[in-house]
């Protein structure tokens, strides 16, 4: 039985694995339909800008114009979620993606050739770690302006250290095997060892690693964003709908609970998000190591 | 000479995700009083199976399907079933009667222990009677030589700890020393037990020579070189005298030099303890070092069963004689045995051999051969006989 | 921040001289310093001091031979000595004759890639050196499989579908890849079963006839060393202790501990035990040798000169090298 097929059905069988991927694959095909779920109404330009039905500061209740109801502002709140999943895919994948760059080639340098190359990698991913995380996000994104790119930026910079030490370390340990040397002895050039040899072998936990991420990713951009440190006013992200439900989250003391819509339907959507890659990434890590024992 | 392990249709099975493995099938296999057995095979034969299975070490997924294991306890004039007893009788004769030493000594020794610790904890699981009797010679004789006031005033001290220890000496198991060894504080009360197992400690380090053994005793794994290492764990299987030592590769992991050393130890083991011994091993030169009688396996199969002169100046079994031709000797051609070994999970039908074998029959791949004994003592499993 | 806190010589002064064509055994037991030297030879490990000489062209050979011949110590002798010394390369030249020399891991479940297939793992020395492509290398990397005993059928499997043995008949292929003169194999068949270790031994052979190979084997097992090898250099902690043809060092050892080797090596003979010369106590620590002659605190021969001073290798009788100051 090959590799990839023992993969498949160790992601299969377990039940939570398969939730995991379920729930993600629904999100993604609310994030590609999302012109068809929430249409935008006429003439509305920037998609991504939620349409807003009135001004008043008041919720209104779930009605059969506005499905989930609006938030503070009017704003509709099941455009909102349909349309922040892809922001949500948006600032997940970015971030991660140029994290697992930078951190991959950082990571690498540092674990195969050591030496002061090392020292000084590790000692630069030492001052970035030396900060609270979100404490340095919410300070970069202040320096450059609230808005989704420089969240992006922020969390980029918040989030790669750790992978430059996860991959350096498996790097480190993948380094010593006889097979790396081998093929240093047919006469490979150290581009080659990392790349085809040393890499592939060691980048399993940052897979891992990176699918639980995606969802932290997302989460840490909610709560910039539900800090005001985040996406303009208005743009369709989850942090934003659950910050314009700030002051809702208690209604009048006879009815508590009355506007409940604003700030969990965002919430749930986030939960469940940042749940399904968790999920998705638990089970990533449940199959490697068996597969690893199999041999 | 009588026997001491009889084992009869032992099946071993392991129940994989590929399919099944049968790692042992239908065994029989006799260890007498005495003697040192070498089971000699390569990957797959089953011999590391077929010690493990005495002691029930079996891993999973493997399980032990059917058959007979029959141990003759000299002690007890008993025959046990080691098959049918529960897991509490099979610890007490683990380490006990029966004790095993694995092939890296490194692993069979705790880091975070010394050498004599773990030694000693040998002597208080399993001999807890002998030490309670030594306790109590000890407190005895500080009641009748103790002088003075300090010894007045420890006598009722003294005199409560010798009914203590020999409580323990007859094990009785009556509710003080249980008591004591579970409540922190006063578990200390029972050191005299642990002083005596440390002097037991040493006495057993000296037994398999190793050099200035009370300087070695509070040593930890990790500062002692291999042989040592594994001294000190024979040292621990021999703790209690058991009557049966199992040994798995025991030497296949120290350098030549070393492995010599050993293998004069294992010798003068068998003199002066009287003990049968178990030797696994694939070195067909260690096995006649050191062993009586060696039985060969192949595929989970017993081939063939002999004293140590014979089986290597007279093989019979045509796997025997080809493993032999493929030991490099020099100034001698090396024959190689065409083939690969036998699938696991598909093994070969009939006699598990017959793709490889030279002298193959007809009959070889329909059916399977029984043990007959062609000479004295000299047992072959193969249709050619 | 890190810093050195000793060193450990692993090889300590050893000079060898390997023939054309020679199979040279190097046997010793663990912390000898065997495999050290092996890599150091196909410079996977660069030497501390001292210098490699790897198939120096006539030529120039002539040249250094005649400019030594002349006594004079001149600086161009110590340019051509340095330009060819193996030791100093580095870059383009160490891939050049990485093409020429080639090594053999001891372990063949860790030297192979596990999530490259064998075919893959057999071209990448062509794709390295870029010799040959596209179907030309395919039929290579077929054609060597096949010369080692594997069919072509499993070109597109992975490592760990196969066994021990056919592992290492991959690692070999791989080897001869590029077509070397010169294969350095470090205990190739510790890890392998009696039978399997046969039929590696035996497809050595008939490589070494067919491509004209210069083989050095390091082992740990005498046994090995005397049946295949002509010639057998013995190490003990860093030193060659003896060199000479393997009836010689089997019959006739002339340094103590190799006396002490073969009595110690067990044969499946029962009328030939373990000799009563049971070597005693254990080797030492590579980081804090002894003294004097390394072996002399277990030798029985053991003086006051030994003690005190290295003895170094020195041709005793005909091809036959030994560094002890009381040879047997």
């Amino acid at each position: 039985m090959s590799d990839w097929k023992f993969m498949v059905r160790q992601l299969v069988k377990n039940p939570l694995s398969l939730i995991g991927i379920v729930i993600i694959f629904i999100f993604v095909i609310i994030a590609i339909f999302a012109p068809l779920i929430a249409p935008p109404p006429e003439g509305h330009l920037n998609h991504y800008m939620i349409p807003r039905d009135g001004y008043s500061a008041t919720p209104q209740l779930p009605s059969e114009e506005h499905i989930f109801g609006t938030t503070e502002g009017q704003y509709d709140i099941f455009y909102g979620v349909i349309w922040g999943t892809r922001s949500a895919f948006h600032v997940g994948l970015v971030v991660i993606g140029i994290v697992l760059v930078v951190g991959i080639v950082l990571g690498s340098l540092a674990g195969y050739f050591g030496g002061v190359i090392d020292e000084i990698i590790m000692r630069i991913t030492d001052i970035f770690l030396a900060f609270p995380a979100l404490i340095l996000a919410m300070a970069i994104v202040s320096a450059l302006g609230p808005s989704l790119k420089s969240v992006i930026i922020a969390l980029t910079v918040v989030s790669w250290p750790s992978y430059a030490r996860l991959i350096r370390g498996d790097i480190l340990q993948v380094r010593e095997e006889d097979y790396i040397e081998a093929s240093r002895g047919i006469g490979a050039s150290n581009f080659r060892v990392i790349m085809r040899h040393a890499l592939p072998n060691a980048i399993y936990p940052t897979v891992v690693m990176a699918s639980l991420d995606i969802g932290a990713v997302v989460l840490a951009a909610a709560a910039l964003s539900f800090l005001g440190l985040g996406a303009p006013e208005g743009y369709a992200d989850w942090g934003q709908l659950t910050s314009f439900a700030r002051n809702w989250i208690v209604g009048p003391s006879s009815d508590p609970l009355r506007y409940w819509f604003a700030v969990t339907i965002p919430g749930l959507f986030i939960l469940f998000f940042v749940l399904g890659w968790n999920l998705l990434g638990d089970a990533f890590r449940d199959i490697l190591d068996p597969r690893l024992a199999r041999r | 000479m009588e026997n001491l392990i009889r084992i009869r249709d032992l099946a071993v099975r392991f129940h994989t995700y590929e399919g099944v493995v049968h790692a042992i099938d239908d065994l029989d296999l006799d260890i007498r009083q005495g003697e040192t057995l070498g089971i000699v095979g390569e990957t797959g034969s089953g011999k590391t199976m077929t010690a493990l299975a005495i002691l029930r070490l079996i891993p999973y997924p493997g399980r032990i399907e059917s058959g007979s294991i029959v141990f003759f306890d000299r002690d007890l004039h008993s025959e046990i079933e080691l098959l049918k007893l529960s897991e509490d009788k099979m610890r007490s004769i683990r380490g006990n009667k029966i004790s095993m030493v694995f092939q890296e000594p490194g692993a069979a020794l705790n880091p975070v222990y010394t050498i004599g610790d773990q030694i000693s904890e040998v002597f208080l699981l399993h001999r807890r009677r002998l030490l309670g009797k030594r306790a109590n010679e000890q407190v005895d004789r500080l009641l009748r030589d103790g002088d003075g006031f300090a010894a007045g005033i420890k006598r009722p001290f003294w005199r409560w700890q010798r009914r203590l220890y020999n409580k323990i000496a007859q094990e009785s198991n009556p509710f003080e020393p249980r008591f004591l060894s579970h409540v922190p504080l006063f578990r200390r009360l029972l050191w005299r037990l642990k002083d005596e197992s440390k002097l037991l400690t040493v006495d057993m380090l000296k037994d398999v020579e190793i050099p200035d053994p009370a300087r070695v005793a509070v040593h930890y794994p990790h500062e002692l070189s291999g042989g040592m290492k594994q001294r000190a764990v024979i040292a621990m299987a021999l703790a209690c005298s058991p009557e049966l030592l199992i040994a798995d590769e025991p030497t296949t992991s120290l350098d030549v030099t070393i492995q010599a050393q050993m293998l004069e130890l294992f010798r003068r083991i068998k003199v002066e303890k009287g003990a049968s011994v178990l030797f696994v091993t694939h070195n067909l030169g260690v096995a006649s070092e050191v062993c009586d009688r060696v039985a060969v396996m192949y595929a989970g199969r017993l081939c063939e069963v002999a004293g140590v002169e014979e089986i290597f100046l007279n093989p019979l079994h045509p796997y025997t004689r080809a493993l032999l031709d493929a030991v490099p000797m020099p100034g001698k051609e090396l024959q190689t045995i065409p083939g690969a070994l036998a699938d696991a999970l598909n093994p070969p039908p009939g006699c598990r051999f017959h793709p490889r074998c030279p002298s193959a029959m007809p009959v070889c791949q329909q059916e399977r051969p029984k043990l007959k004994e062609v000479s004295k003592d000299h047992m072959v499993a193969c249709h050619l006989f | 921040m890190r810093r050195p806190v000793g060193a450990v010589k692993a090889v300590d002064g050893v000079s060898l001289a390997i023939k054309r064509g020679q199979w040279l055994g190097l046997v010793g037991e663990s912390g000898c310093g065997k495999t050290t030297l092996a890599k150091t030879a196909v410079r996977l490990l660069k030497p501390t001091s001292g210098h490699i000489y790897f198939d120096i062209p006539d030529e120039v050979k002539a040249e250094i031979e005649e400019l030594e011949s002349l006594g004079k110590n001149s600086v161009k002798l110590t340019s051509l000595l340095k330009e060819n010394d193996l030791a100093t390369f580095s870059g383009s030249r160490v891939r050049l004759f990485r093409r020429r020399a080639q090594l053999v891991h001891q372990d063949p479940f860790t030297s192979l890639d596990p999530r490259m297939k064998i075919k893959n793992i057999v071209a990448e020395p062509l794709t390295i050196h870029r010799v040959l492509s596209g179907q030309a290398r395919e039929t290579a990397v077929k054609e060597l499989l096949s010369t080692v005993g594997l069919s072509a059928g499993q070109l597109n499997r992975y490592p760990h579908q196969f066994s021990g043995g056919q592992r290492q008949r991959i690692a070999i292929a791989r080897a001869l890849a590029t077509k070397p003169d010169f294969i350095v194999f470090d205990e190739p068949t510790s890890a392998l079963d009696v039978s399997v270790q046969a039929q590696i031994l035996n497809l050595l052979k008939e490589l070494k006839s067919e491509f004209g190979l210069t083989y050095l084997y390091i082992t740990h097992e005498l046994l090995i060393a005397e049946s295949v090898c002509d010639h057998i250099a013995v190490m003990y902690l860093g030193k060659v202790v003896e060199m000479a043809k393997p009836e010689e060092i089997f019959h006739k050892p002339l340094h103590p501990y190799s006396q002490s080797l073969v009595a110690s090596t067990p044969v499946p003979d029962p009328t030939r035990r373990v000799g009563r010369i049971v070597l005693p106590g254990e080797v030492p620590s590579p980081a804090n040798p002894p003294p004097g002659c390394t072996f002399h605190p277990r030798c029985s021969r053991a003086s006051q000169e030994c003690r005190e001073l290295e003895p170094s290798l020195e041709l005793v009788s005909n091809d036959h090298y030994v560094a002890c100051f009381h040879p047997l």
